[in-house]
């Protein structure tokens, strides 16, 4: 009788042991999250243009009315002037939209576009979604940012 | 054989010790950060409103505070901002739904920290303290006087007062003593044969009377609570002491609140809100008219002359941006309300838009169900919290309020 018991507490304690170092490693572990790209200059999606977008005063605020700067080149690295550009977006991963409405405001050349009306109301992966008219043809492109 | 069971069993007890209880601490880095975000000493200085010359002028404040509590502002004589906006409770009323000169279809909203709002009514009607302040004098509901009757008022009772604050008085003589755009037939019919000049007057003095509310709305501020002491303890890395100390179960709150209940993906920062609006799938009250939230409030702010880009405004119009870059339609503004924010919320049931529900047990189990909304799409999604979790977030909860 006294064996069966200690076998059970030798199985359990073995178990317990083992489900210690798993959660020790597993605790430790960097977060390997892969994120999406959250690279502020791309190519558009048929490389018609080459795109960047910063924050107008550098820095990302959460729950502030921003200005972005959306600046428009060729491939070849000649500004895109004249540029009709719609702005949409959203939240992917909590299906909804932007909580504004931003718009290209100002062009501030050299192929810089002000695009005002950014507001990021909770911490995320927001999507900024650009669709693009200009003399060389039509392109979009999106941009990720991660607060 | 003995000798190995018994080693395993120290060695496994260590293990758990170590990993389950002292090794591991209270809070993550990152629920660190996010709960310094939500410490009130996080909260900015109030930024000057540049669409009230006014807003941080004493004599404006005592004005407007004057006239927060005056029941003479109303169509009866029995209505003031106070009566729903009540000082000892909030400024809230404890009501399902608003009762003025009639019973409202909504919730009255408390005070504090109102000045920092970018949109102001559950859904947004309005998009500035002062014009805020206009719509209850009028609407037939709340105080039900119309502007004209006011401004008559106002010379009489405070024209003193106004003239040091707003310059002088437009003569009224030949102004009607009842006459508003909105209102009764009989006052819209004495607006409408009012001149335009005669019409601006009475509009500007209406203004000013929002203006010096706001100016006095502006001191309601919220103030320190026992979230707040715990919550910069564990910033500066010092035990919280005394009532700053949570319990075991409102540290599970706390962490459900900011983990998996997603509560803070709209209640965030240092008031708990993300100023924005969202469908959350709350039902609508049986008997109340239709209410679909910031999908018709878009057109009324829009068309409201005491908005941001009207001529009442004082300063520039870079101030109007949230107006110029608002969502004007699509899905996820219907039945969309704003997030309220939750300081002080414990005191203050009953909860929601209409007052649907009566206590945060409620809340929680509404958002831990999140039924599908009965019109546009509902953002939440079902948690299935158990009742101890449940109760833990309502025990933190609490920790806003004391």
């Amino acid at each position: 009788m006294a064996s069966v018991w200690r076998y059970i507490l030798a199985g359990l304690g073995l178990a317990a042991l083992l489900a210690g170092i798993l959660a020790a490693v597993y605790l430790t572990l960097p977060q390997s999250a892969v994120g999406p790209d959250t690279s502020r200059s791309k190519k558009t999606q048929n490389g018609l243009f080459v795109a960047s977008f910063e924050p107008e005063r550098g820095v990302v605020r959460q729950g502030d009315l921003q200005s972005w700067v959306l600046t428009l080149k060729t491939a070849a690295g000649a500004p895109v002037e004249g540029a009709a550009i719609a702005v949409s977006g959203g939240m992917p991963q909590h299906d909804h939209g932007l909580p504004t409405s931003p718009q290209a405001t100002d062009y501030l050349g050299d192929g810089r576009y002000r695009i005002d009306g950014i507001k990021f109301t909770m911490s995320g992966w927001w999507q900024l979604h650009f669709s693009i008219s200009a003399a060389a043809g039509s392109d979009s492109v999106a941009f990720n940012i991660v607060l | 054989m003995r000798r190995l069971a018994g080693v395993a069993g120290l060695l496994a007890l260590a293990a758990l010790i170590v990993l389950g209880g002292c090794g591991k601490p209270e809070f993550s880095d990152a629920e660190k950060k996010t709960i310094a975000s939500l410490a009130l000493n996080t909260l900015p200085s109030l930024k000057p409103d540049t669409t009230n010359q006014y807003a941080d002028l004493p004599a404006a404040a005592a004005l407007g505070s004057t006239l927060f509590f005056d029941v003479g502002m109303s169509r009866d004589g029995t209505v003031s901002c106070s009566t729903c906006h009540k000082i000892d409770r909030q400024f809230q009323d404890d009501l399902p739904q608003a009762v003025g000169v009639g019973r409202t279809n909504r919730r009255t909203m408390p005070l504090a920290g109102v000045a920092r709002n970018p949109w102001f009514f559950w859904d947004g009607r309005r998009d500035s303290l002062w014009a805020q302040a206009l719509t209850p004098l009028e609407n037939p509901l709340e105080q039900a006087g119309n502007r004209a009757a006011f401004a008559h008022y106002i010379k009489k009772r405070f024209g003193e007062r106004y003239e040091r604050i707003f310059g002088p008085l437009p003569d009224l003589s030949s102004v009607p003593a009842n006459a508003s755009p909105l209102g009764s037939d009989a006052d819209k019919a004495a607006w409408n044969a009012m001149p335009a000049g005669q019409q601006d007057d009475v509009n500007r003095v209406y203004a000013n009377i929002g203006k010096a509310i706001a100016a006095f709305e502006r001191s309601i501020e919220p103030g320190q609570t026992r979230f707040d002491r715990f919550a910069i303890d564990l910033a500066t890395g010092s035990k919280p002491e005394g009532d700053a100390a949570f319990s075991p179960e409102e540290i599970l709150g706390l962490k459900l609140f900011i983990g998996k209940a997603n509560c803070v993906t709209c209640h965030n920062g240092p008031r708990f809100t993300d100023n924005s609006f969202h469908n959350t799938g709350v039902p609508p009250v049986e008997g109340l008219p239709l209410d679909r939230g910031r999908v018709d409030a878009v057109a009324q702010v829009q068309a409201d002359p005491f908005n941001c880009l009207g001529k009442f405004r004082d300063g520039d119009e870079s101030a109007c941006r949230e107006l110029r870059f608002m969502v004007k339609d699509g899905v996820q503004i219907m039945r969309a309300y704003k997030t309220p924010s939750l300081r002080g919320a414990a005191d203050r049931a009953p909860y929601m838009h209409a007052g649907q529900f009566t206590t945060l047990d409620e809340v929680v189990a509404h958002y831990s169900k999140a039924p599908l909304a009965v019109e546009g799409v509902s953002e939440v999604h079902p948690l299935d919290l158990s009742d101890r979790e449940r109760a833990a977030l309502v025990a933190f909860l609490k920790t806003l309020s004391d």
